[in-house]
């Protein structure tokens, strides 16, 4: 194997890890300032992609088509929050992982009901299309190179928005002790339905940058979104630095693994077994890895709290 | 209750106020991912059964949910609640393994207007269990022939890592006669296929055989396209029916793939069959809307020479396979699975619209590898 | 408002009452459906143990489900093609018996549990949720790949197992073996809660500290809860593949797992007719509203949603007017 294919699986895998950190981070977000699980997280992602999809398609621009993902995902956030999550915020885990997944049921079959059984087409925006040839001679599609990209200035731009603006300390605060800020004179209500909505907006951003290379379908949510509970776990539940390594951890764990534990086990076992081996334990491992981080730091890899 | 007596035949029924004679149970998906496959096979099937103008055909049409536990509850209802005569819809080969050996075992006839799993056509064969679709090897088979005739030698070729997926590798290799670049197994549901891409291109491979349905199709197609590698690409239908073609869109065009239908296979009943279909349902039909249509007449074929209730003649009558098949000529196996023509096809544009177009025959009267082993 | 004590009789009693009229105007299938409700009803009851008394939120519950069903599947599939099971130096040959198969589904589950509980319950709240899910993930993979017994296609078991003095294959006789299995389940459940043992887990759920004060480990009451209902779920599995006469790997599905909390939380958490209720009701709207409209999984997702935001306490607090359990 030569280095060459290695340096493009890691960027594949840091690829994979930063979009999984823009659904993971509006996941780990709720969490920490409303103490939420939401379930829905997942639905939010397929419809940025379905807005993107249709947008795209009707006027014939990616670009549009992302602000459509942006603002769909965005208003359908605020609408849910409004209407449902903000009664859940008081109820034990077990209602909120209810009353979400009834939610998935909800927006898989109204997406359905809307854009029928078919998946959508979304392409890669003409521009950004085919392969380029980085140093080394390694050829990368430009598309997944823009993905990396991006993921990376949303993490700088989560990074500033926390650290540096008067939201961010509402938000730290909110995690800290909700009364309180509540009692300094923020309004609580409009600050939780905007970091909702904000979480909402990175999911569909999300799923209109992953659905041009995938499957624009009803159900594309599930898959991710276990795959995001996974990294928000395994960072610890709340911390966008844990959101941010964890992401990175699965992505690479998820992608190497596929190509590395086959050719590990042709060393010792006849190659037909050796890959169908190899592949059962690569889809297993990075439930392998999470169980392992908890054994070893119950709170996850920068949780603070249980 | 779930009576969705969706055909004219149900309508003229309630108008006369006459008993149905033959009774129906269609189980196929309709909610959830997979809902366009069982939609397609319903759409095809039901107008089938309006263009016989038949009136004494019920059929019980309900929804699987792709869960091979209610698929085999729903049978039980077909067979003890609604007493249905001859089953059929099953989209799905997991599906199809957990109802049809209970149902054929319990009397009843079972038409496959999909899947074709191998258990149910060697040693696991039934008498009463006719597969009008195509066994789950030959679709790979004919591929693995093309890939011969194309002159590829050196082929990569990745599959999911489950039955269907094995089964997919083993068919392509059964006629594929060059070396092997690489072997994949991918895991079902798998979105990215960067790594594999990635294999792909270093592997000095000169070609490229996937098996991916549904979304897994839609993402490798895009991603390979988008990924420069070039290498030309063959697979079976699955990926490239109307129904998902245009959300593939540029990436599959020039693709070749291999199917036993194709829309502008030139035949009387087909091309009736395209037209209707159309005028019917305001789209193109799909693979699966041929193998439904198929079942049906295939069913109306025998019901024009025997009852059900005279099973043994009712089983001589579809043996026969007296009826116009939409892919030209088709008759029946020893183990009652297709004996047809595999054609490759090539994906074209027309107009706005994907489609494909035959360009040649990859295997001629193309019989499964199990007949043999099948002693009934 | 209707008191507690009367639910726990006339519940189980509605139940057998619709099979037995279904037995009357010979509607099989409705007996098939009320056999499904009972067997989920056992499923959820077993979970009710963790969930209910010791607040343990497992969304990996089909684990045990899971691997009940595929110790029925082994079993039989190795009778019904006459070959042996070869573990090691071990050769075991397959059985039809379901007495045998029961109490493997219960050994194997119960030992599962034990380790996935070991190691499981050293995380607390949301991270107990998401690892208990992880190991449902790890053998739902396992199990589609596994290709010796069927992969996703999963185990077709042509004649369904039998049982001494019975025959199984008539539809009332084998709901009314699964509905005494769900009768003792929730004598054991009433039994458990009451014993010392269950007072102490239901502390360890509320004050773990107080609980260890009197020399108790919290850890070891939520472990043994853990396989007790590990057990249990295990036992329901084998029962649902011996229904459907197959085994297939959506039995180990995530959403399975959620499926047995919805069933809880909709007849009402820690309360002992709750999983019956929950399961009947599940069962019901499965297949009304599977029969009104092609996208019923909308109007399932409304009623859920309704019973979370406006009827805490789910269907039995409603009916008793009590939100929560008393213990």
């Amino acid at each position: 194997m030569s280095a060459i294919l290695i340096a493009e699986q890691v960027l594949n895998g840091l690829q994979a890890g930063v979009m999984l950190f823009l659904m993971a981070a509006g996941l780990t977000l709720i969490f920490g300032v409303m103490g939420l699980i939401n379930l829905a997280h997942g639905s939010l992602y397929m419809v940025g992609a379905f807005a993107a999809a249709w947008v795209a398609g009707a006027t014939g621009s990616f670009g549009l088509g992302l602000i459509a993902a942006l603002a769909g995902a965005a208003l359908a956030g605020v609408l849910i929050e409004v209407l449902v999550i903000r009664r859940l915020y008081a109820a034990a885990h077990l209602d909120q992982v209810l009353a979400t997944f009834a939610l998935i049921l909800i927006f898989s079959e109204g997406t359905r009901y809307v854009f029928g059984s078919f998946p959508l087409f979304l392409d890669v925006p003409g521009a950004l299309s085919g392969p380029v040839t980085l140093p080394g001679g390694i050829q990368y599609p430009l598309y997944r190179l823009t993905l990396i990209g991006l993921g990376l200035l949303v993490a700088l731009f989560l990074w500033w928005l926390t650290a540096r603006t008067r939201i961010g300390i509402q938000i730290r605060a909110g995690e800290n002790d909700r009364e309180m800020i509540g009692a300094l004179g923020v309004d609580i209500s409009k600050l939780y339905t905007l970091v909702f909505a904000l979480g909402a907006a990175l999911a569909g951003l999300a799923g209109a940058l992953v659905g041009a290379i995938q499957s624009v379908q009803v159900g594309m949510g599930e898959p991710v979104l276990i795959l995001a509970f996974v990294v928000i776990v395994i960072g610890g539940i709340g911390s966008i630095k844990g959101a941010f390594v964890g992401a990175l951890l699965v992505g690479l764990t998820d992608t190497l693994g596929g190509i590395f534990l086959p050719e590990l086990f042709k060393l010792f076992m006849a190659p037909d077994a050796a890959t169908q081996t190899g592949s059962a334990l690569a889809s297993m491992a990075i439930y392998i890895v999470m169980s392992l981080v908890l054994i070893w730091r119950p709170s996850g890899l920068f949780g603070v709290r249980a | 209750m779930k009576k969705l007596l969706m055909s004219a035949a149900a309508l003229a029924l309630a108008a006369t106020g006459a008993a149905a004679e033959v009774k129906v149970g269609m189980i196929t998906t309709l909610s959830g991912g997979g809902a366009g496959l069982g939609i397609d096979v319903r759409d095809g099937f039901m107008l089938a059964i309006e263009q016989s103008g038949r009136d004494d055909i019920e059929v019980v049409i309900e929804d699987d949910q792709q869960k091979p536990d209610i698929a085999v509850q729903l049978s039980d209802k077909m067979i003890q609640s609604e007493k249905v005569d001859v089953l059929t819809g099953i989209i799905w080969s997991n599906l199809a393994m957990a109802v049809i050996p209970g149902a054929v075992a319990q009397g009843k006839f079972y038409l496959s207007p999909n899947a074709g799993p191998s258990a149910l056509a060697g040693k696991g064969c039934h008498e009463n269990y006719f597969n009008v679709a195509w066994q789950n090897d030959n679709l790979h088979e004919a591929a693995g022939a093309y890939a011969n005739s194309a002159g590829y030698r050196n082929s990569f070729i990745l599959a999911p890592n489950y039955p269907a997926g094995q089964d997919a590798l083993t068919g392509y290799k059964r006629f594929y006669e060059g070396e092997l670049a690489g072997e994949i197994y991918t895991q079902l549901g798998q979105t990215d296929y960067a790594a594999e891409i990635a294999q792909i291109r270093a592997s000095g491979a000169d070609s490229v055989f996937f098996f991916l349905p549904g979304g897994m199709g839609i993402s490798f197609l895009k991603q390979y396209a988008d990924s420069g590698v070039g290498l030309p690409v063959v697979g079976p239908a699955f990926s490239f029916d109307q129904g998902i073609l245009q959300a593939v869109g540029p990436a599959a065009l020039g693709v070749v793939n291999t199917s036993q239908w194709s829309k502008d296979l030139d035949n009387p009943a087909n091309v009736a069959f395209v037209e209707s279909f159309q005028a019917r349902y305001g789209r193109l039909p799909s693979l699966y809307a041929s193998q439904g249509f198929d079942t049906a007449n295939l069913l109306v074929s025998a019901l024009e020479k025997a009852d059900p209730s005279d099973a043994d003649a009712f089983r001589e009558a579809l043996r026969a396979a007296d009826f116009a098949s939409t892919r030209g000529d088709f008759r029946f196996g020893p183990n009652h699975h297709p004996i047809q023509d595999i054609y490759a096809r090539e994906v074209i544009k027309e107009g706005d619209v994907f489609t494909n177009k035959v360009i040649g025959v990859a295997l001629e009267d193309h019989a499964d590898a199990y007949a043999a082993e099948c002693k009934m | 408002m209707i008191p507690e004590r009367l639910l726990t009789f006339a519940v189980p009693a509605a139940l057998l009452a619709v099979a037995l009229w279904a037995l009357a105007v010979e509607e099989p299938f409705t007996i098939t459906l009320a056999t499904r409700a009972a067997i989920l009803a056992l499923a959820a009851v077993g979970l009710n143990i963790a969930l209910g008394i010791g607040g343990l939120v497992s969304l990996g519950h089909a684990v045990f489900f899971g691997l009940g069903g595929y110790a029925m599947g082994i079993l039989a599939h190795h009778a019904q093609t006459y070959t042996t099971l070869d573990l090691g130096p071990l050769s075991i040959s397959g059985s039809k018996s379901m007495p045998l198969i029961w109490l493997v589904a219960v050994a194997v589950s119960a030992l599962a549990a034990l380790l996935i509980g070991l190691l499981s319950l050293r995380t607390s709240g949301v991270y107990f949720i998401m690892i208990t899910l992880a190991f449902g993930q790890m053998f739902y993979y396992f199990a589609i790949s596994w290709s010796s017994y069927g992969g996703e296609d999963g185990l077709s078991i042509y004649v369904r197992n039998g049982f001494p003095g019975l025959n199984t294959l008539d539809p009332i006789q084998f709901f009314g073996l699964c509905f005494a299995l769900l009768c003792l389940a929730l004598l054991l459940y009433a039994r458990l809660r009451a014993a010392p043992f269950g007072l102490a887990l239901n502390a360890a759920r509320q004050v773990p500290a107080r609980v260890e004060t009197v020399g108790l480990s919290p850890l070891r009451l939520k472990l043994l809860a853990f396989v007790i209902s590990g057990a249990i779920t295990g036992l329901a599995g084998a029962l649902f593949a011996d229904l459907n006469r197959f085994v297939s790997p959506t039995m180990f599905s995530w959403q399975l797992s959620g499926e047995l909390i919805v069933l809880i939380v909709i007849g009402g958490v820690g309360r002992l007719t709750g999983p019956v209720i929950g399961a009947c009701l599940f069962v019901l709207l499965e297949h009304w509203l599977g029969a009104l409209t092609e996208f019923w999984h909308i109007w399932l997702g409304v009623i859920l949603l309704g019973i979370v935001l406006f009827a805490r306490g789910g269907i039995v607090g409603l009916l008793t007017g009590k939100a929560g359990p008393h213990v």
